[in-house]
C-alpha cells in the first residue's frame, strides 16, 4: 500500500474548527470547562482530551498591515518518530500500511518518555488514567478505507488525505501559486512527517512552530544501544526508567502539571 | 475575493482585498462605486438600456437629496408623499422613455446626479476607508461589467440590521444592474440567512405583512376579496411586459381554498381571515413595545428566544413580565422561558404564567427547509424526539383541536375562522381527526389540488386542453384558477409535489447544465428554475452574454438549459424582469418608503455630529421610539454622547448558532467558544489600560454586559473626517441561562460546560429600518470599562 499523508494548507483554512470538533466526536473525547483568555483559540493547547486544535494568531507588521493566521496543530506522525524510539513498551508504533504513528493505550505505562522526547511537544499525559494521548491519524478509520475525521469534516479543502507522492505534488504546486513566502513544512526533517503543511508565510512567523525539529540525541543514543540491551533484560521497564532519568532528570512533584496546558493561547 | 467589513474577520483573512469601513456607512461606500462605474463608463450599456428602467422619464417635480436638504421631495410629517416620484406617461398611460439616456429627467441621468455627490474624498471621510482602498475595490469589482464576466455579493445581517438596511441592499442591486450581473451564471445579490429555513418561513408567510407566496396581507380598507384583488394586482400599460403578478387573483383564491377548502365560499373565506388596520405595523419592535404597554394578554415564543435575540433585550424582558401567560416552545429552557428569574427580576413580582412545551429538533422530524437559493430540500427523521417532545406540527395540531372544540362548545367572535379550517395533515381516525401528522400531506396542500373536475386550456399552448379530476395535484402555478376550482397553500411552491412525487426529495446528482445548476437535486421555486430572471442572461436577439457559461440557450424552437424565466422568443422584445409590472429591473425604485435611490444617512446612534453629505443626519422616516409619546421610558438613544464614545456591532462566531439556545448546550462547541467577549483594537486597549483576557463591562444607553476582552490589531480606529473613531464588537450568542453563577433549582438541567456572560442585545437599540423594521443591531454606541469602574 502506498504511503499516505495528511496535507494541511493554511491558506485555505478559515478556522471554522469543524476538524477540531470532528476529532473529538470520532475519538469520543469529552469536553472540559474552558475560559476565554483573550483569544478564539480554545482549548489553549493540546491536552489529553484534545488531539488537535486550530491555533489563531494575529500578525501585524510595523506598517499596521494585519494578518490572521490559522494553523492546525496535531501529531506530525514522523517517519523517524522520537516517541516510538523512546517508548519502552511498544505502545507507540509505526502503522505498517501507512507509516503513521499509532498508539495502543493498553500497552502505555505512563512513563512519559514520549512526552519528553517528542520534538513537537505533542503527546499529553493524563494523571487520572496514567496514560498518554495523541492523534493516531484516525487509525480505525484509515485502516477501513476512510479518511481521517478531520479531513472528512473540512469544508474548504484545507485538509487532504492521500498518497504521499500525490500530496507532495499538490503541495509543491500550491506553494508556487502562493508565492515566495510560502513553503512546504514537514518534508525536511525527522525523515518526513505524515502531517505536512503548506504554509503561506515563512515558518518563523508561526507561533509555537518548531523551526528545527529533530529526534533528541539522548533518544537516538537510547535507541541505538541502550534499548536493545534493556529489552533483553527486563521487558523495557527498567531501561525505560533509565531513559526517563536521562531525559527528565529526577522526577519532581509538579512536572506533570507543566505538561498540560503549557502552550499559551494565541489570538 | 473582496471582503468589506469593519473588522478584519476570518473571511478577510482569506480575501484578496480587504477594505475596512465604519459600520453603518455602506451606502456611502456603494454610492462611491456607482459614481466610479458611471464616471468611467464601466457599465453594460445594452443591459442597462434594455433590462432596467434607466431610460424611464421621471416626474420633473422630483427633487433629489442634493437639491433638497438631504431628503427626497414629498417629506411631510415623518412620511413621504410619493406623488413626485412618479414616471412621466404619454399616450395611453405608457411610461415615457429616452433611449439615448440623455434626458435630464431620465433615471440614468438622475442616478448620475444623485451619486455625483459621492466623490472619493467625501466617501473616504464618511466611511474611514482609505481612498486608495476604495479605488482598488471599485476598480476590481467594476471589471465584472463586461459580457463574459460576473460578480456576486454575499451579504447577511451586516447589511440588513441598519436604519437604512433595505437601501443598503438596493445600492448593491444598482451596482449589479449597471454591471449586468443579474440573471447570469455567477451573478446575483445573495442574502445569506441567519438560519437554514429563513427563506422557507418568509415564503410561507411568517411575517405580518404577507400571506404565503408574497401576497400582501389584506387591510381593513379592503372589505371584499374583489377589493383586495383590485388593490393588490398590479397593472401595466407597457405593451411587451408580461406583468406576471396580473395572476394575483388566481393565487389569492387558491390560498383561500387551501385554508377553508369547500367549507366556505371564496368571499366567506376572505372575510374569515384577519385584516391589518390600515397604516398599522405589527413588526417585532412594535410588538414588544405594545407588550410593554400592557396591550398583550398572552404570547407564544415558538422556537425563538426574544429575551436574548430581541434588540434592547432589557425592554423585551420587562415586556414579558406584563403578560398574563406565555407559552415557550423550545428544545431547552432559555432566557425567555425563565425570564422571570433572570438577572434583575423578582419572581414574586412577576405575574406571567409560563408554560414550557418541549419540541423536536430538526433531526427528530420529517419536513422541508428552503435555502436562500430557493431550494426546497426534504429531510427525513433520524431519531425520535426525547421524552414528551413533539414535532411542532403535532403541537399545533393538538392546540388546533382543543381551540376548535372550545369554539364549538362556547362560541365566540368569528368562530368559523377556526371551525371551518381544513385540517388534512395526516391519516384520520374514526372521528375524522388527524391521528399523526404526515408532512407529505402538508407538502401536497402547499402544492395544491384541483377541487373539482376541470378542463383547462394549456396556459403555454393555445388550443390545447387538458382535463383534471377532483383531487389531482396541480402540475404548476400556471394552471391555478381564480374561480375556486384549485387550491394552493403557497403558489410559488406549486409544482413541488406532483404526480411524479415529492420533488424536494429528489437526489439526482447529474449536472446537465454544465454550469453547476444540479437541477435534479431537490427542487427550486419557481418551477425548479435555478437562476431567477435568467431571461436577462441573453441579449435582445436571445444570444447569451456569456457564451462560455450560458444559462438558457435558444435551439431554434425553444429554450434549453435552465427553466427560462421571462424570456420570450428571441426578438419578441419582452423585457425579462416579469415580476415587475413594467418588465424591467429597478435602478429607480419608487416603491420603497424612504426614497427611490439609496441616500447615505448616519446610524441613529453614531459618533459624528454631521452627515457630511447633507444637512439631514439620519433616515428621516424611521420610527423614533425615543420620541415623546411613541415608545417607552426605556427607549433611549445616545448619539454623539461622550459617555458612549465607541461604535459597536453585534455578530456571530462559527461555533454558535443564533442566541445559542441549542449550541450553548453542546459541550464541544462551548469548549471552543465558552464566553461572551468584546473585541477591542490594540490602540484603544492601550488607551483604556485594558489587558487581553480581562473581564470588562460594555455599556450602552440601554444596558450593560460583562465580556472577556480580546485585544487585537484586527480592529483599527477609523479616520472619520480627521477624527480617530474606535469600534468594538460583540457576539450575540450568549445568555445568562447557561452560566455557572446563576441559581439552578433541583430540576433545572445544568450544562456540562458553562458559558460566561449575558446577551449582547442588552446593548442594542430599539430603532429599525422604515421598510422592514429590522432593528439597527449593527451600528450603535457603547463604552467599555474595566470591571468595577463606573
Amino acid at each position: 500500500m502506498p504511503e499516505k499523508i495528511k496535507l494541511y494548507d493554511d491558506s485555505k483554512c478559515t478556522a471554522c474548527r469543524g476538524c477540531q470538533l470532528a476529532c473529538k466526536q470520532w475519538n469520543g473525547l469529552k469536553a472540559k470547562q474552558t475560559v476565554n483568555s483573550g483569544s478564539y483559540q480554545n482549548p489553549p493547547g493540546l491536552q489529553p482530551n484534545t488531539y488537535m486544535l486550530i491555533r489563531f494568531q494575529d500578525v501585524a507588521d510595523d506598517k499596521g498591515a494585519v494578518k490572521w493566521l490559522f494553523r492546525k496543530e496535531a501529531c506530525m506522525h514522523c517517519t523517524e518518530a522520537a516517541c516510538v524510539m523512546a517508548c519502552p513498551t511498544g505502545a507507540l508504533y509505526y502503522n505498517n500500511d501507512f507509516k503513521i504513528v499509532g498508539l495502543n493505550r493498553e500497552k502505555c505505562i505512563g512513563c512519559k518518555n514520549c512526552v519528553a522526547s517528542c520534538p513537537f511537544e505533542v503527546p499529553k499525559y493524563d494523571h487520572e488514567t496514567d496514560k498518554v494521548y495523541k492523534c493516531d491519524m484516525c487509525e480505525s478509520r484509515i485502516m477501513n478505507g476512510l479518511e481521517p475525521a478531520c479531513v472528512k469534516a473540512c469544508p474548504t479543502g484545507a485538509l487532504k488525505w492521500g498518497d504521499k507522492a500525490d500530496m507532495m505534488k499538490i503541495a509543491a504546486a500550491r506553494v508556487k501559486e502562493l508565492g515566495e513566502s510560502a513553503s512546504v513544512y514537514g518534508d525536511k526533517f525527522v525523515g518526513g512527517t505524515h502531517l505536512m503543511y503548506v504554509l503561506q508565510e515563512k515558518p518563523s512567523v508561526y507561533a509555537e512552530l518548531k523551526q528545527d525539529p529533530h529526534v533528541p540525541y539522548s533518544v537516538l543514543a537510547w535507541k541505538s544501544w541502550l534499548k536493545p540491551l534493556s529489552l533483553l533484560a527486563a521487558g523495557g521497564v527498567i531501561g525505560g526508567s533509565f531513559l526517563h532519568y536521562i531525559i527528565h532528570g529526577p522526577k519532581t512533584p509538579d512536572e506533570d502539571d507543566n505538561q498540560v496546558n503549557k502552550a499559551e493561547g494565541g489570538k | 475575493m473582496i471582503c468589506v467589513d469593519p473588522r478584519y474577520t476570518q473571511s478577510a483573512a482569506k480575501a484578496h482585498i480587504y477594505a475596512p469601513l465604519r459600520s453603518g456607512t455602506d451606502i456611502a461606500f456603494l454610492g462611491g462605486m456607482i459614481k466610479y462605474i458611471l464616471d468611467n463608463n464601466l457599465y453594460e450599456n445594452e443591459y442597462v438600456l434594455n433590462y432596467t428602467n434607466a431610460s424611464f422619464l421621471v416626474n420633473p417635480a422630483l427633487k433629489l437629496p442634493g437639491d433638497n436638504n438631504g431628503v427626497f421631495s414629498g417629506l411631510e410629517g415623518g412620511k413621504y408623499d410619493k406623488s413626485t416620484w412618479s414616471y412621466q406617461t404619454g399616450g395611453g398611460g405608457v411610461i415615457r422613455k429616452d433611449p439615448t439616456l440623455k434626458d435630464p429627467h431620465c433615471v440614468f441621468q438622475l442616478l448620475k446626479k444623485q451619486y455625483s455627490r459621492y466623490n472619493l474624498d467625501i466617501v473616504s471621510r464618511i466611511t474611514g476607508t482609505p481612498k486608495e482602498k476604495l479605488v482598488e475595490v471599485y476598480k476590481e469589482y467594476a471589471k465584472t461589467g463586461v459580457p463574459g464576466k460576473s460578480g456576486n455579493i454575499l451579504y447577511a445581517m451586516g447589511w440588513t440590521q441598519h436604519t437604512v438596511g433595505v437601501q443598503n441592499i438596493r445600492a448593491m442591486c444598482i451596482v449589479q444592474l449597471l454591471l449586468g450581473n443579474m440573471g447570469i451564471a455567477g451573478g446575483g445579490v445573495q442574502a445569506l440567512r441567519g438560519e437554514s429555513n429563513v427563506q422557507g418561513s418568509t415564503d410561507h408567510g411568517l411575517l405580518y405583512h404577507i400571506w404565503p407566496g408574497y401576497l400582501g396581507t389584506p387591510a381593513a380598507s379592503m372589505p371584499t376579496l374583489k377589493a383586495y384583488n383590485e388593490k393588490r394586482t398590479p397593472t401595466t400599460k407597457e405593451k411587451n411586459s408580461l406583468n406576471w403578478w396580473k395572476n394575483f387573483p388566481k393565487y389569492s383564491a387558491s390560498f383561500l381554498r387551501s385554508m377553508y377548502g369547500m367549507n366556505a365560499t371564496l368571499d366567506e373565506a376572505y372575510n374569515l381571515l384577519p385584516k391589518v388596520d390600515d397604516g398599522e405595523n405589527y413588526s417585532w419592535l412594535v410588538l414588544f413595545d405594545r407588550m410593554y404597554k400592557n396591550q398583550f394578554t398572552g404570547f407564544f415564543a415558538w422556537g425563538m428566544n426574544p429575551a436574548a435575540s430581541g434588540a434592547h433585550s432589557n425592554k423585551v424582558r420587562q415586556a414579558l413580565a406584563k403578560l398574563d401567560w406565555m407559552v415557550n416552545v423550545n428544545l431547552f429552557d432559555n432566557e425567555t422561558g425563565s425570564f422571570w428569574r433572570g438577572p434583575g427580576m423578582d419572581p414574586a413580582k412577576v405575574k406571567t404564567e409560563v408554560f414550557m412545551l418541549p419540541c423536536a429538533a430538526s433531526l427528530e422530524k420529517e419536513g422541508s427547509i428552503s435555502n436562500s437559493g430557493r431550494w426546497m430540500q426534504w429531510r427525513y427523521k433520524a431519531v425520535n424526539p426525547p421524552g414528551e417532545a413533539q414535532a411542532d406540527a403535532e403541537i399545533i395540531s393538538e392546540l388546533f383541536y382543543k381551540v376548535k372544540d372550545l369554539y364549538e362548545k362556547e362560541g365566540g367572535p368569528l368562530k368559523e375562522a377556526v371551525t371551518k379550517l381544513t385540517w388534512n395533515y395526516g391519516p384520520k381516525d374514526l372521528s375524522g381527526r388527524v391521528k399523526t401528522i404526515d408532512p407529505n400531506y402538508i407538502a401536497k396542500e402547499i402544492n395544491g389540488y384541483f377541487l373539482a373536475d376541470k378542463k383547462i386550456e394549456n396556459p403555454t399552448k393555445k388550443g390545447e386542453f387538458k382535463e383534471f379530476k377532483k383531487g389531482d395535484l396541480v402540475p404548476s402555478f400556471a394552471w391555478l384558477q381564480d374561480d375556486g376550482s384549485t387550491s394552493s397553500g403557497c403558489w410559488i411552491y406549486c409544482n413541488s409535489y406532483t404526480d411524479a412525487g415529492n420533488m424536494a426529495a429528489r437526489r439526482g446528482t447529474k449536472d446537465r447544465s454544465g454550469i453547476g445548476l444540479y437541477s435534479e437535486w431537490a427542487w427550486s421555486w419557481p418551477v425548479n428554475r435555478r437562476i431567477i430572471y435568467n431571461g436577462a442572461s441573453v441579449d435582445l436577439k436571445g444570444i447569451p452574454w456569456d457564451k462560455k457559461r450560458p444559462v438558457i440557450i435558444w435551439d431554434g424552437a425553444k429554450w434549453t438549459g435552465d427553466v427560462p424565466d421571462g424570456a420570450g422568443d428571441p426578438g419578441s422584445g419582452r423585457p425579462p424582469f416579469i415580476m415587475k409590472p413594467d418588465g424591467v429591473a429597478s435602478i429607480y425604485g419608487p416603491g420603497l418608503a424612504d426614497g427611490p435611490f439609496p441616500e447615505h444617512y448616519e446610524p441613529l446612534e453614531c459618533p459624528v455630529e454631521k452627515n457630511l453629505l447633507s444637512p439631514q443626519k439620519v433616515n428621516p422616516i424611521i420610527r423614533r421610539f425615543d420620541k415623546p409619546g411613541v415608545g417607552t421610558e426605556l427607549d433611549v438613544i445616545a448619539s454623539c454622547d461622550p459617555r458612549f464614545p465607541f461604535i459597536c456591532s453585534t455578530y456571530r462566531v462559527s461555533e454558535h448558532w443564533q442566541t445559542g439556545v441549542l449550541t450553548r448546550w453542546l459541550p464541544w462547541l462551548v469548549e471552543m467558544q465558552p464566553s461572551m467577549f468584546v473585541e477591542i483594537g490594540s490602540d484603544l486597549a492601550k488607551e483604556k489600560g485594558i489587558k487581553n483576557g480581562e473581564i470588562v463591562t460594555v455599556k450602552s444607553a440601554r444596558g450593560e454586559v460583562e465580556a472577556v476582552a480580546i485585544i487585537t490589531p484586527r480592529l483599527k480606529p477609523f479616520n472619520i473626517d480627521g477624527n480617530l473613531i474606535h469600534m468594538v464588537g460583540v457576539p450575540w450568542h450568549f445568555g445568562w441561562a447557561t452560566t455557572a453563577t446563576r441559581k439552578y433549582n433541583k430540576n433545572d438541567k445544568k450544562p456540562e460546560i458553562f458559558t460566561f456572560g449575558d446577551s449582547a442585545n442588552l446593548l442594542t437599540p430599539s430603532a429599525g429600518d422604515p421598510n422592514t423594521h429590522i432593528p439597527e443591531s449593527k451600528a450603535f454606541m457603547v463604552n467599555v470599562v474595566k470591571k468595577g469602574v463606573k
